[in-house]
């Protein structure tokens, strides 16, 4: 290979830059998101292992259905009825956004557009 | 081949650094515009519209235009646009990028804009117009492309191209008609309500286009030394004189519908342009500027000695396309939304920051073309090098 | 191994169409995971075959001067769906608000017109047409026709591209040319607003009737001149009106066929 030695070294330098947050982060476990627990009730809609890794994609089928369907009610798999409200159901026992939704979203730096429209629990504090 | 263009002059360089300057503040702009929205433009609830669709429409035609050079030249083997063709190509690459950066800069929500492809309305016209837009784009690149390239190669062109040049050749005045269909479909808006749109469209774009490219051949002729010869010109000039008195006989033709028929909806946009509506004429003098020139225009093209002269020439097809500029964009636009669904008159001036955009988005058309026709130029050079 | 072109495509291709199709099968897979859940419609909900709205002129100039000048039905709906009150009337948003005549119905004007008639306020909003031109040329199908006849937003969709303001020939429509949320007075927690860049207008209060309620604005109006119902049931409350009854309609020569009456 030519130019062994500045090729070997701009790729070590490239692998050192692309894994600084990994170093930057290393052993910092404050880092890991805790959201805030629900201030009420005693059960989520579903589990908390699917909410974690599904929230997203139901909130997406909500709205269309909710939108779009009239379909305004939501039977949970354990057989209970919600109506389909991020602002009237979701938030009426995670009472904080910035706590909830924010701690994992800041974390892995997701920014969905949701709160642009939608008023947050803290919003609605400031009209009072 | 792109490295072609990494050679050049210093004013080659100073004329890329000059356009960058447009392309930056323009992006600034655009960067405020994303985070205030299109709230710092002078849009209203009534004219929706503006300059950016304004400047969109009118590049449709430019982009079409390349059908006029290239029929002649494939359908009718009409070989003096021989050195012509690949500029023609180009203008459409170049216009169409223009095209397609004017519509997202126009979206309020522009990070959504892939809905379109993933709900698409199979009655909105505005789906068609982007299916049309950017299979043009892909057709006038895959053409232009391949034949450069086999001109650097020094091989004939494939055999698999011809088929495509043709579809390319059917697909120009699709762009043109589609994009007049967005208009001219829309109950209410009388200025645009009328059959003729579309083919008033295509003879604007086949006025303002080769007139756009005879500036553009006389400049490469003095700053870089390429002629594409006085046969083509004229011949250009030809196209030009036909078209554009076809296109100022339609819009007379408006002016007497409206008028003759006496319906006050027909009446009003012509009469807000062009001598005061309600007490509010804002875009008169600008209406009367494109009549102007479209008469200097006229005169200098119909004269043969002043159509036969490049200087008289190049100052007439100035003015063919400044005058169809003025009545295809702004004229357009502001008398669509004037008067309002009440009757009224909501006054539209674009704003700094909106003209400094759009400024921005020619700014990007002319860097791509610039880059596209140096390679051309260097390509050519080669090509006589090799001849010789 | 040399691979030639013709192989070199070959693999290439296989590999294309088999990484979409695995990525096309995690999203079908992982889609089941939600299709357990059911979606059901409220059994309060209102139904209706094709919702519309008289609007009784009479009864609103009987009402006086004072009630027009603070209609409850315009401050309701208003309130109701986080409508901000921006002052640049260029930049203005409003779903219900009131213009004169002339500008209701411009083709009617005469300058005999009844002295009275100019004076009257008309309540204007969305007409939920039957052939509305903004369902038509919505690219992205955010604005779009509900089977009971709402002409329905949904704002989670729309791009902005303002083509519905261009079709609509009633002016209905209102975009967001800048972040609304200054410009609310007050805060309805039970609807979102909006964000700039969507377009927005009356929805006929689909979430009410959804939970069985009137819209905002006729249960607010003190006179009831404003009568929601359906246009599709011959022995609803406004079709016995309109049966009796000389009704207007806007620009009615367009054919959208608008949903709302006016009664003068």
């Amino acid at each position: 290979m030519y130019n062994a030695d500045k090729v070997i070294v701009g790729i070590l330098v490239l692998i050192i830059f692309f894994t600084t947050p990994f170093w930057l982060n290393y052993k910092r476990v404050e880092a890991l998101p805790k959201p805030e627990r629900a201030e009420k009730g005693e059960k989520c809609i579903e589990d908390t292992a699917y909410m974690r890794a599904y929230h997203m994609k139901l909130l997406d089928e909500w709205r269309n259905e909710k939108v779009r369907e009239s379909k305004i009610y939501y039977q949970s798999s354990d057989g209970r009825i919600y109506l389909k409200s991020l602002q009237r159901t979701c938030m009426e026992c995670h009472r904080s956004m910035a706590n909830f939704c924010g701690r994992c979203h800041a974390m892995f730096a997701v920014k969905p557009d949701c709160w642009k429209c939608h008023i947050a629990p803290e919003e609605v504090k400031k009209w009072r | 081949m792109l490295e072609l263009a990494l050679r050049g002059s210093k004013k080659y360089w100073l004329w890329l650094g000059f356009l960058s300057i447009f392309i930056v503040i323009g992006f600034a702009f655009y960067i405020k515009q994303l985070t205030v929205g299109l709230g710092i433009t002078g849009l209203s609830r009534d004219v929706s519209w503006g300059f950016y669709i304004a400047n969109f429409t009118f590049l449709v035609g430019v982009a079409a235009s390349a059908v006029t050079i290239v029929l002649p030249y494939y359908w009718h083997n009409h070989k003096i646009y021989g050195r012509m063709t690949l500029l023609g190509e180009f203008l459409a690459v170049s216009a169409l990028i223009m095209c397609l950066l004017l519509v997202i800069i126009d979206l309020g929500y522009p990070s959504r804009v892939f809905n379109v492809l993933l709900y698409p309305n199979p009655s909105s016209i505005l789906v068609y117009d982007v299916i049309v837009l950017n299979g043009y784009l892909l057709l006038n690149l895959i053409c232009g492309w391949t034949v450069l390239h086999s001109y650097y190669k020094g091989t004939s062109s494939p055999s698999w191209l011809k088929p495509i040049i043709f579809l390319a050749i059917i697909w120009a005045p699709l762009i043109h008609i589609v994009t007049a269909f967005i208009y001219q479909g829309l109950p209410g808006r009388h200025y645009w309500l009328t059959a003729i749109m579309a083919p008033k469209f295509l003879v604007s774009a086949f006025s303002s286009g080769p007139a756009f490219l005879i500036i553009l051949a006389s400049i490469l002729k003095k700053v870089a030394n390429f002629d594409i010869g006085e046969r083509a010109f004229q011949s250009l000039a030809k196209t030009v004189t036909y078209f554009f008195i076809a296109f100022w006989a339609f819009y007379l033709f408006e002016v007497f519908t409206a008028f003759y028929s006496g319906i006050p909806g027909h009446k009003a946009p012509i009469l807000y342009l062009f001598v005061g509506f309600h007490g509010h004429a804002e875009w008169a003098p600008f209406l009367w500027t494109a009549v102007i020139l479209a008469i200097v225009g006229l005169v200098l093209l119909l004269i043969p000695k002043t159509r036969k002269n490049e200087t008289t020439l190049v100052l007439a097809s100035l003015a063919v396309f400044f005058s169809v500029y003025i009545e295809k964009s702004i004229g357009l636009l502001v008398g669509g939304f004037t008067p309002n669904p009440f009757e009224g008159v909501t006054t539209y001036t674009p704003t700094f920051p909106e003209v400094m955009i759009t400024l921005g988005v020619w700014a990007t058309g002319f860097l791509v073309l610039t880059i596209l026709y140096k390679i051309v130029l260097e390509v050519e050079k080669r090509r006589i090098l090799i001849h010789s | 191994m040399a691979l030639n072109r013709r192989d070199f495509f070959r693999i290439l291709g296989i590999g294309v169409i088999s990484s979409v199709g695995v990525a096309g099968l995690g999203r079908i897979s992982s889609r089941a995971e939600i299709e357990v859940v059911e979606h059901k419609a409220s059994p309060q909900a209102l139904i209706g075959k094709r919702w519309g709205m008289v609007i009784d002129m009479k009864k609103c100039l009987e009402a006086g001067e004072e009630c027009i000048n603070n209609c409850k039905a315009i401050k309701a709906c208003h309130i109701t769906h986080n409508v901000p009150s921006i002052p640049d009337k260029k930049k203005e948003i409003k779903w219900i608000w009131m213009d004169n005549f002339i500008h209701t119905f411009p083709e009617l004007e005469d300058i005999r017109l009844k002295e009275h008639l100019k004076k009257f306020p008309f309540l204007l909003l969305c007409n939920h047409c039957d052939n509305p031109p903004c369902v038509r040329v919505c690219p992205t199908k955010a604005t779009y026709k509900r089977k009971d006849g709402i002409v329905m937003m949904d704002f989670h969709r729309c791009i902005g591209c303002r083509f519905c303001m261009a079709g609509c020939p009633y002016g209905a429509r209102s975009f967001n040319w800048i972040d609304p949320r200054p410009y609310l007075t007050s805060i309805n927690p039970e609807f979102p607003s909006r964000k700039a860049g969507v377009v927005e207008k009356c929805l006929f209060c689909y979430q009410r009737l959804d939970e069985g309620k009137l819209p905002a604005c006729v249960e607010a109006c003190p006179s009831k001149a404003l009568i929601f119902g359906d246009l599709g049931d011959p022995n609803s409350e406004i079709m016995q009106i309109l049966k009796e009854r000389f009704a207007l309609r806007r620009k009615a020569e367009l054919g959208t066929q608008p949903s709302v009456y006016y009664l003068i």
